[in-house]
């Protein structure tokens, strides 16, 4: 709320903050110039290709083997919590009370949740079931 | 058009975002050094544990009721809330956050319906961050905020959305808010509008604007009429902090000078730190102790004073050596220190600095400082320490603190699969 009944006057300074930019040719050197300046470009910025909705995007470390060899213990998992689930994609679950990895498969009235290691058993969950899809996940970072 | 966006029950609902199973229990958080309820889920509310209660009455309730109890993780919360922001940004050109929870848009220029531009934006926030939201609109700030409590109180009926925008709605809304529940009435006007049968905003909204005016001054007028849907707030852009406290309850007493003053140093450091990061010096700081308030009276003591310093400064160097001076002058060797404070104050942005002929900030410090900011900011916070503080991290008591899920790459979900 702005209480300006006891103030006569308001100073305010001067905005110094921006600078003036002025065209400005940068060092001067005899000699030929080098032919790369013109193609500089930024360096490359991971965060920008494997993070497309900041908001969105959170972490996760890999525990246990149901996975392999898509996913491998210690695998840092990129969940982009934006996308929709699908058939096929890799989804954070949550079920009855814990958090698992899996590729979903829906169907009607049930979802598959479908281990890449075949050793695993195939989990159903359907109404019964405390079931939330956490987010899907987009990327997997492997150190090799 | 304004909307007013509101997390609910936001820390809790942190808590709930990175552990599904706490959805429909009743969930609390604790302040610094776990001392009283910050925040409760509407579950805890339920089973009446009320704002501010201190913990350890409480522990029976919490088992008894199977409560989760959370230490305050803010470092959590701080970034949930800056995804939730930076999506609502997305939905106007124009965003006040008021808080770390709630935010005003402006809706001028929008042409879709309102209602399901409220629940686009809420579904948004909750698929993106697990965040559930309430969000009312109006075309008042003031009505707006009613709009958001009528959502929240009714997310079946209204689906977390409620708009204000026939004069049928604003009665029918003004009738059913409580005169003490009026955004900016506070509690000792609301019990003097009570005494005069004044009950509900709508009895305040029928009131004579000048009788308003002279009893509760141009504020009241205002509130009056926005209530009368004639906007008198305007988003306020966002503006750098006037003042930057830093204080803490220790874990146990302290008597030692040099105990007091390594705390009183490190939380200038961190306000100093603070402090740069927006760009500005300071020309005066307070600093405060204060002995346990559950010692006998000959044994409690408490003072503060305001410290000038000889020129407009952000060095953490210049700042401690002001602070020390302040707290040798208020500390008295007799007793047990519980607790105590840094504020600084009397800003001066950085590019507005006088200089004085004599005295000036060494102008060596703030490449110095900004040095260490870099490195801090690069390796954690308090890597690069001034000799007098501590060699240890101080820790604060935070037992039952949840992981820092989004801002630590050693806290991150570990999942089993």
């Amino acid at each position: 709320m702005k209480e300006k009944v006891f103030r006569q006057i308001e100073i305010y300074p001067a905005d110094t903050s921006k600078m003036l930019e002025t065209p400005f040719i940068g060092d001067i050197k005899a000699g030929f110039p080098s032919p790369a300046e013109d193609f500089v470009a930024s360096a490359i910025d991971l965060n920008k290709v494997i993070v497309k909705h900041p908001s969105a995007t959170y972490f996760a470390r890999v525990n246990g083997m149901s996975m392999e060899t898509d996913l491998s213990e210690g695998d840092l998992l990129v969940i982009d919590k934006s996308l929709t689930p699908a058939d096929g994609k890799i989804a954070v679950c949550f079920v009855d009370g814990e958090f698992t990895v899996k590729r979903i498969k829906i169907e009607k009235d049930k979802c598959l949740l479908i281990p890449s290691n075949s050793d695993f058993p195939i989990i159903e969950v359907n109404e019964n079931n405390d079931f939330l899809i956490w987010g899907i996940v987009s990327y997997v970072i492997k150190k090799v | 058009m304004f909307a007013l966006v509101d997390c609910n029950n936001f820390y809790a609902s942190c808590e709930r975002a990175f552990n599904p199973s706490l959805i429909g229990r009743p969930v609390v958080v604790l302040s610094n050094n776990d001392g009283c309820v910050i925040a409760r889920s509407n579950e805890a509310k339920e089973v009446s544990i009320s704002m501010g209660a201190p913990a350890y009455q409480y522990q029976y309730t919490f088992e008894q009721r199977g409560v989760a109890v959370f230490s305050a993780n803010f470092s959590l919360y701080g970034d949930m809330s800056h995804r939730v922001m930076n999506i609502l940004s997305g939905y106007s050109d124009e965003q006040e956050i008021y808080s770390i929870d709630e935010c005003f848009l402006n809706l001028a220029g929008i042409n879709e319906d309102l209602h399901d531009y409220g629940v686009k934006m809420r579904k948004h926030v909750l698929k993106w961050t697990g965040i559930p939201t309430s969000v009312g609109i109006a075309e008042t700030k003031t009505l707006a905020k009613l709009a958001n409590r009528i959502a929240k109180n009714f997310p079946e009926r209204t689906q977390g959305s409620y708009v204000i925008d026939t004069d049928e709605k604003r009665i029918k809304a003004l009738k059913w808010l409580p005169i003490e529940d009026v955004w900016g009435v506070g509690r000792r006007n609301a019990k003097k509008l009570k005494a005069i049968g004044v009950n509900t905003a709508y009895d305040f909204s029928q009131l004579d604007r000048g009788w308003v005016l002279r009893k509760m001054t141009i504020v009241g007028a205002r509130l009056l009429d926005e209530l009368n849907g004639i906007a008198c707030h305007e988003m306020e852009p966002v503006e750098s902090k006037q003042s930057i406290a830093t204080t803490r309850t220790f874990e146990r007493e302290y008597r030692l000078f040099e105990e007091v003053s390594e705390r009183i140093t490190t939380f200038t450091v961190i306000s100093a730190e603070k402090l740069r990061k927006q760009q500005t010096r300071c020309n005066s700081i307070i600093v405060f102790i204060e002995t346990s308030r559950f010692r006998e009276p000959d044994e409690k003591y408490s003072n503060s004073i305001v410290v000038k310093l000889p020129f407009a400064t952000s060095s953490t160097m210049e700042i401690v050596k002001g602070a020390i001076e302040g707290l040798k002058k208020i500390y008295k060797p007799e007793y047990q220190y519980k607790r105590a404070g840094v504020v600084l104050m009397d800003f001066v942005r950085e590019e507005n600095v006088q200089r004085s002929f004599f005295f000036n900030s060494n102008p060596k410090h703030a490449s110095l400082m900004s040095a260490v900011d870099d490195l801090n900011s690069k390796f954690g916070s308090q890597k690069i320490r001034l000799a007098v503080q501590d060699t240890k991290v101080w820790k604060m008591k935070q037992e039952r603190i949840s992981h820092r899920y989004t801002t630590d790459i050693n806290d991150i979900l570990d999942v089993n699969i």
